[in-house]
């Protein structure tokens, strides 16, 4: 078991290199639109932002003009919080997500100035594993410094980080650091191996997501492996960083496979690293072995549910829980796992679920700790916030941290993640 | 495993959710999934059940002059050379159907049924059910269109109701033009005076807004310069509406139609409102894409699903299937972002749509159906596959699945036996109709959706599966 790694040693920022190994071809992408506008319908940012002109534009659009007079990327890309709705949406196979990672790489590297307060700040957003890893060093100590008012001001006049929102607080013990304390795994088997991918936010913020995937996967016979691993990469796509997120890349695919080598499938608590596993990095990158990273990766519940008959496991259940109100994180929607949550959960006794509609939550990772982008984050919030007031109870229920951070802030709601909740439900004391 | 289901339902467009309800109330377990958004996302979210149908031999005339509502020819150009209509009523026009049309397939009585069905599950949002014939309603083409339901939205602007009718386009919105939609109805004869005006509103928005964008405004009142949505949209109408007032004998029963963005989740509030603010009865004339009123029907129908208790996931598409020793259909493997997991099921109903909804593919040489291989009727030359006359008798427009009259796909060329003993397809998957001209897609899918679900349950149901054979 390779858990005596550091989780993340993100500690490179150097000049960035677009695109070195391959160049992509989108053309026959660009072919596809014909110009149906789903994708429109679909974007969120484009509802509550009059200055964004949207998918079809970011995507096909901006392809054609490039290849017809070298344009510069229009800056706009920046305002795509790479939610992917339009990717999910468009009838016809044009790879809406794929053309905006690729756009929003080459502006910031060909076109944004590199010591721009902007670029700092994104640049900071997208290496949040840095940070993290600094952090929870003084976790009590740095969660009191950024919870102090002034220190929301600064940040907000020096970085660009809204003063509104509150900084998530530092777990004082990591996921790792407990992994280690317990001993790693306690149930071993040779036919049931999974690899758990905890990601920067379930290692620093909420190991106790992590510990819940270990204990339900444990309950039900597995052996859970806890590999070397980086950040997933989706803040740094959703920032343009590709060249940050390539070295990410690099180093998961490395240890990942490995953990195919040893029997294992790749297990997810976040979407948003599922997702990055799954369908950005073959998407992005030409590494050996992506594509088996990719085809063995699942999410955590997700994997319960084609490996175990997790419904009779739950309606047997019974668990005295609050209502609970439950937003699908758009990276579970482009999965097509917007809905196993409440439709496990409703089998349950003692579990009231409600899903909350199908509004984007509006932080879209980084996007929402951007100050010029703050209003427009509520305003796409605003549906959900609306839904989980109706709803019963006060406690929420997403899979994806920044989505928690976003309905925490909009109604100051608990909220917690389904393996929590199935955690409750199956895994004796 | 435990991705098992009585029913698995493939596509998640009108035809796909209408089988899986329709299973579900059969007391099947089913499940749905679909790749991608279903096109009612681009459709007028008018719901059609057959409005022009081939032209007769023996020379009778149009079964739809004189059709009750006095409104003239209904113009549509695809109408004009080898159809006629619109029909007054669709069920008495269906034996003039060809045979491999899925209404000779299902018969009447089901087209019946997936309306019933239709008018059940989206209650008072929708109207016309009270009756069999078809309505004519406007649409943004300024042209006027036989449908069998249509959004409450959308009612007070029928063709056949006499008011005197305005109609609002905006500056900003340029794929909608007020002026010329009201020359094309007056020019189709419509008995009742009509005139169209752009207003200024939502200027302040960039030049190409989405309609997304103009919907959230007035969804949420926001202000725009200053002055709530509602009011400023109103305020920029009332001079206009004042002139056309002046030029009508009866100004106090005007109604007002708008482009059909009067908001997404707060649409009933939002036109009463601005009914009550311009003295006039206001509503929507449905659009092309992008569609509201087909979202929000999009809208309803997974609230119908839920409701059902129909499992249901989007974002992940049917790319194979493992089949049996009795050759029926075992599991269906789904691609979820790179990985495939097998789906297992009794029963499969295939409601992937046509070459838009990407259920049927076409290259050069041949059309195929990815995920079963079943096999596709077309000419061999693809030169044959068009006409030269773009809204012509184009024999792609009825390319599709040719199935026994349980719906189960069978190869055209065969003896009648099908692919799969428990396969049913349903919808624009299906080959025999030219949709598009016939005015007849939603009530296709409506009633071979029907028909595919309750057939897919009865195999589920059926646990020997012997009797289907
Ligand atoms: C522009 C436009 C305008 C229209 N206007 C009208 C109108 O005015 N009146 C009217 O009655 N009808 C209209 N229609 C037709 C109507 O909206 C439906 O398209 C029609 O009823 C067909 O429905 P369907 O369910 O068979 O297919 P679709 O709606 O095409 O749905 C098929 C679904 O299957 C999914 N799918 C495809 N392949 C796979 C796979 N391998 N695995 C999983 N899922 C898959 C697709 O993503 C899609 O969601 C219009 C359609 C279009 C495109
Ligand atoms: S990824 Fe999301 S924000 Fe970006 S264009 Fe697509 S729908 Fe809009
Ligand atoms: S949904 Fe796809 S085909 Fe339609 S406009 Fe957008 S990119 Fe083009």
């Amino acid at each position: 078991m390779s858990n005596h790694q550091p989780p993340c040693d993100d500690d490179a920022v150097e000049p960035i290199e677009v695109f070195p190994e391959r160049e992509l071809d989108l053309r026959a992408g660009a072919d596809a639109c014909y110009k149906c506008t789903t994708c429109e319908t679909s974007c969120p940012v484009a509802a509550v932002d009059d200055e964004f002109p949207g998918p079809k534009f970011q995507g096909p659009e901006q392809w054609r003009l490039k290849r017809k007079e070298d344009a510069d990327i229009d800056d706009s890309i920046l305002s795509c919080s790479n939610c992917l709705r339009c990717d999910s949406a468009c009838p016809s196979e044009v790879p809406l997500a794929q053309m905006h990672n690729e756009a929003r790489g080459e502006y910031v590297d060909e076109q944004m100035n590199k010591l721009s307060r902007e670029y700092l700040r994104n640049r900071i957003l997208a290496n949040y594993g840095l940070l993290a890893k600094v952090g929870s060093k003084v976790p009590r100590l740095v969660n009191f410094v950024m919870g102090l008012s002034v220190t929301r001001k600064l940040n907000e006049k020096l970085l660009g980080l809204p003063s509104e929102r509150e900084f998530p607080a530092f777990a004082t013990q990591t996921f790792r650091e407990w992994w280690r304390e317990r001993g790693g795994a306690q149930v071993e088997s040779d036919d049931k191996r999974v690899a758990y991918f905890h990601g920067c936010y379930s290692n620093y913020n909420t190991p106790e997501v992590g510990k819940a995937m270990v204990r339900v996967f444990e309950e039900f016979g597995y052996e859970v492996l806890v590999p070397e691993q980086r950040c997933s990469g989706t803040p740094m796509f959703a920032n343009g960083m590709l060249s940050d997120a390539r070295r990410a890349a690099e180093t998961n695919v490395e240890s990942l496979a490995a953990a195919i080598d040893d029997d294992a499938d790749i297990v997810a608590s976040c979407t948003s690293c599922s997702l990055s596993l799954r369908k950005e990095y073959p998407e992005l990158f030409d590494i050996d072995r992506i594509d088996d990273v990719s085809e063995h990766t699942y999410e955590a519940l997700e994997y319960l549910r084609i490996h175990e008959d997790l419904e009779s496991a739950v309606t047997d259940a019974e668990v005295d829980h609050p209502a609970l109100a439950y937003h699908a994180p758009c990276h579970a929607r482009n999965q097509g796992l917007d809905r196993q949550a409440v439709e496990l959960f409703r089998e349950v006794d003692g579990v009231a679920i409600e899903d909350v509609g199908d509004s984007c939550s509006g932080i879209s990772g980084t996007y929402g700790w951007k100050a010029e982008k703050y209003e427009a984050s509520m305003a796409m919030g605003e549906e959900m916030f609306h839904h989980m007031e109706q709803s019963d109870g006060e406690v929420g229920m997403t899979e994806c941290p920044t989505c928690a951070m976003q309905m925490e802030h909009g109604t100051g709601y608990e909220i917690k993640h389904p393996l929590q909740v199935l955690e409750a439900a199956v895994v004796s004391e | 495993m435990g991705l098992e289901s009585d029913v698995l339902v493939i596509g998640g467009g009108l035809a796909g959710t209408t089988a899986a309800i329709s299973a579900a109330r059969e007391g099947a377990d089913v499940r749905l999934v679909s790749h991608k958004k279903s096109t009612l996302r681009q459709s007028s979210g008018l719901v059609d059940a057959l409005g022009y149908v081939p032209k007769r031999e023996d020379g009778e005339s149009d079964l739809g002059s004189g059709s009750g509502s006095g409104s003239g020819s209904g113009s549509e150009r695809a109408s004009e050379s080898t159809l006629r209509g619109p029909v007054v009523n669709p069920y008495d026009a269906i034996e003039d159907l060809p045979e491999e049309h899925p209404y000779s397939i299902v018969g009447s009585e089901a087209v019946a049924e997936g309306f019933a069905l239709f008018d059940e599950l989206v209650g008072d949002a929708y109207r016309g059910g009270h009756t069999d014939s078809n309505a004519l309603v406007p649409t943004f083409g300024g042209t006027v269109k036989p449908t069998a339901r249509y959004p409450a939205a959308t009612a007070a602007g029928v063709a056949s109701d006499e008011r005197p009718m305005f109609v609002v386009g905006f500056r900003s919105l340029s794929e909608y033009d007020a002026g010329a939609l009201a020359d094309g109805l007056s020019a189709s004869g419509v008995p009742f005076p009509v005139a169209g005006a752009e207003v200024k509103f939502a200027e302040a928005f960039r030049d190409d807004a989405k309609i997304t964008r103009f919907a959230r405004a007035l969804d949420d009142d926001e202000p725009i310069d200053g002055v709530p949505a509602r009011k400023a949209l109103t305020t920029a109408v009332e001079p206009q509406l004042a002139e056309f007032a002046d030029s009508v004998a009866d100004a106090s029963d005007i109604r007002v139609g708008f482009p059909a963005f009067l908001g997404e989740d707060r649409a009933d509030q939002i036109r009463e409102e601005l009914g009550d603010r311009l003295g006039a009865e206001v509503f929507e004339i449905p659009m092309g894409p992008p569609s509201l009123p087909g979202l929000r029907l999009e809208d309803l129908l997974l609230e119908q699903l839920d409701a059902a208790g129909v499992s249901f996931e989007t974002g992940v598409r049917a790319v194979d299937r493992t089949v049996g020793t009795d050759g029926a259909v075992e599991t269906v493997v789904v691609d979820r972002n790179g990985t495939g997991v097998p789906y297992a099921a009794d029963a499969v109903v295939l409601a992937t749509g046509g070459l838009i909804g990407k259920g049927l593919q076409s290259d050069r040489k041949r059309v195929t159906e990815p995920v079963f291989d079943c096999p596709v009727a077309h000419p061999a030359d693809r030169y044959d596959w068009f006409l030269d006359d773009a809204f012509g008798d184009h024999p792609f427009a009825r390319f599709g699945l040719a199935t026994d009259n349980r719906l189960r796909p069978v190869d055209p060329s065969g003896d009648g036996e099908p692919e799969y003993p428990n396969l049913f397809a349903a919808g624009a998957v299906l080959g025999g109709a030219d949709v598009a001209r016939e005015k007849s897609a939603s009530g296709v899918s409506l009633a071979t959706g029907v028909v595919a679900g309750r057939g897919a349950a009865a195999v589920a149901n059926d646990t020997t599966l012997e009797a289907n054979r």
